[in-house]
């Protein structure tokens, strides 16, 4: 059901959504396939969280489609959600229950029965290191080990499509990189991940394509490379060993910046090949070396900052 | 599984964990009892030796006294929907395929059932304060389901409250007019004593001919009239309170 022909796991066409006069997605087209990660990046307000609840069934879109897992979200909400799975920007766990009553209570509500949902729970509890804590009410756990008893809920009914939405916000670097870590082993597993964060680096590190959300539309898509490569900033950078060499190199390569403290010279480029034989070559015949060479892409911060014209933390101060 | 099956099951387990929340936080069922029954002290030894209702005053005002303690034990309702709501915990219900009515009827049963414990204590303690009703078995089968349908009532309506309140706090606070209403109804003294104003208020507000019909059951002599008239405005508070309820479960997110 899932692997529809095309093996996409989710797809969405036109999606709108407004409330009042204020446009919160504006045609959002998506598709994501089956195993694979994939990061929806923007500001606060851009519009993730309305994306996920549109596509998790809990909003109903005002125009456009959409098909997770096979089906539609509108009109199938049943069969949409016997295949999701989904942890909010907030840990949705109940406080008043032990880490192991909450994973239970899913269980329960997923209709397992006892046995199994018992071993789902101790499973969960001993991957996400929260045996020690599980006898305890989650009113005292951390705010790393809420959102990990969070995802762990998510994971009792084994749903092939996770949403997580924002999965790392305010968590601490370790809590950060654990989380990273699981959400690398669901996909190993087959699992296909929606995940939307603010943090570029995040979407870097995880994501397998990338789309980029600024106030409710679709300002770029595609792998974490396509995206560096469509703006402008890649440079190349060559340091030299002493004033005199780069004095020459200065005069032969003209089109650079220099950089005296560092005895570098910058030149704009993507670094490819063929472009850096030419280079190396230009300095060769005027017999002057380069200590070091280094290319620099740029990182996912330029990406924002040319796509949509402004730098994500000033979205966000809006 | 089909559809009823699941929804009661699902019923089921959320009531057993409300349960759970109930054994967590003792005070909320010992505020339920500890209340009225400082009440009731307050009303039969210092203010009702005052009053000529022309019966022992334990006996007046018990009945009133049954409503009141319903009243004073749905605030953690309230808090307990309200913060369901906010903390995020009914989305995660929301977006697996759980019944969705199961969520509030689990609210409302464990709100009945722990109102029913503390009307229990209420009452025990009215019989060692000289509470002498003269009703036989039908008349307390009356008794019961006059509350019950009573706390149903008040059940929807509370978890409406808890759904339509913006925050926690806020939704406790929901629940204080429910909590002064018998004051304003023949629960401690009767209507035709009061002032011009909170008489007719007093006359016409659904407390009234709720804790009338108590009265008559429990002193052997029930009437028709009041009967009518408290279980009409049951049922039509339940379905005031089910409707709101469900409109802001569904419209929420």
């Amino acid at each position: 059901m899932v692997d529809t022909m095309n093996g996409s796991a989710i797809a969405a066409s036109g999606l709108r959504k407004a409330y009042r006069d204020k446009v919160v997605l504006d045609g959002v087209d998506l598709e994501v396939r089956t195993g694979t990660i994939f990061a929806l990046l923007g500001p606060n307000g851009a519009g993730k969280t309305t994306t996920v609840n549109v596509l998790t069934t809990l909003l109903t879109p005002d125009a456009g489609k959409a098909v997770v897992a096979g089906h539609d979200v509108v009109t199938e909400t049943s069969a949409v959600r016997a295949a999701i799975g989904v942890t909010g920007q907030f840990a949705s766990v109940d406080d008043l229950l032990t880490g192991e009553e909450n994973l239970l209570l899913m269980a329960d509500l997923l209709h397992l029965p006892r046995a199994e949902g018992r071993r789902a729970a101790s499973r969960l509890l001993d991957r996400f290191e929260l045996v020690e804590a599980a006898g305890r009410p989650v009113a005292s756990y951390s705010g790393g080990m809420r959102r990990k008893l969070d995802l762990a809920m998510t994971l009792v009914g084994t749903p092939r499509i996770i949403f997580l939405d924002e999965p790392t916000t305010g968590l601490d670097p370790r809590s950060r990189r654990t989380m990273w870590e699981i959400v690398r082993e669901l996909v190993a597993d087959g699992t296909t991940i929606f995940l939307t964060t603010q943090y570029l680096d995040e979407a870097d590190q995880l994501a397998d394509r990338i789309a980029v959300l600024d106030q409710g539309r679709l300002v770029a898509e595609g792998t974490s490379g396509d995206l560096k490569r469509r703006v402008p900033g890649g440079h190349v950078r060559l340091r030299f060993a002493d004033r005199h060499e780069l004095d020459v190199a200065a005069r032969v390569l003209r089109e650079s910046t220099r950089d005296d403290e560092e005895l570098a010279l910058r030149l704009p480029g993507d670094g490819g090949v063929r472009a850096l034989r030419a280079l190396l070559d230009r300095l060769d015949a005027h017999s002057v070396e380069a200590e070091e060479l280094s290319v620099h892409t740029p990182d996912l911060d330029d990406v924002f900052l040319a796509l949509t014209g402004h730098s994500p933390k000033e979205a966000d101060a809006r | 599984m089909n559809g009823v099956t699941a929804s009661l099951a699902d019923s089921a387990t959320m009531l057993r964990r409300n349960f759970r929340h109930s054994t967590r936080n003792p005070v909320a069922l010992f505020n339920a009892v500890v209340m009225p029954i400082v009440l009731m002290f307050l009303m039969v030894y210092i203010l009702g030796g005052a009053f000529d209702v022309g019966v022992g005053y334990a006996d007046y005002a018990t009945p009133g006294l049954i409503i009141t303690t319903v009243c004073y034990g749905i605030s953690p309702t309230a808090i307990a929907v309200n913060s369901d709501m906010t903390s995020g915990f009914i989305n995660r219900l929301r977006v697996m395929r759980v019944s969705r009515a199961a969520v509030l009827n689990a609210h409302v049963v464990a709100t009945m059932l722990r109102s029913l414990v503390a009307i229990a204590f209420v009452v025990g303690v009215a019989f060692l304060m000289g509470f002498r009703p003269s009703a036989g078995l039908p008349e307390w089968l009356g008794v019961i389901g006059i509350v019950v349908l009573t706390v149903v009532a008040i059940g929807w309506l509370t978890v409406a409250f808890g759904l339509a309140a913006k925050t926690p706090e806020s939704a406790g606070l929901a629940a204080v007019p429910l909590m002064l209403l018998p004051f304003l109804s023949s629960a401690f003294v009767p209507a035709g004593t009061m002032g011009p104003g909170a008489r007719q208020f007093a006359e016409y507000q659904p407390f009234t001919p709720i804790i009338e019909t108590l009265r008559g059951l429990l002193s052997g002599t029930p009437e028709a009239g009041p009967a009518v008239t408290a279980i009409a405005w049951c049922v039509g508070l339940t379905l005031v309170g089910y409707l709101w309820a469900r409109t802001s479960f569904t419209r929420r997110g």
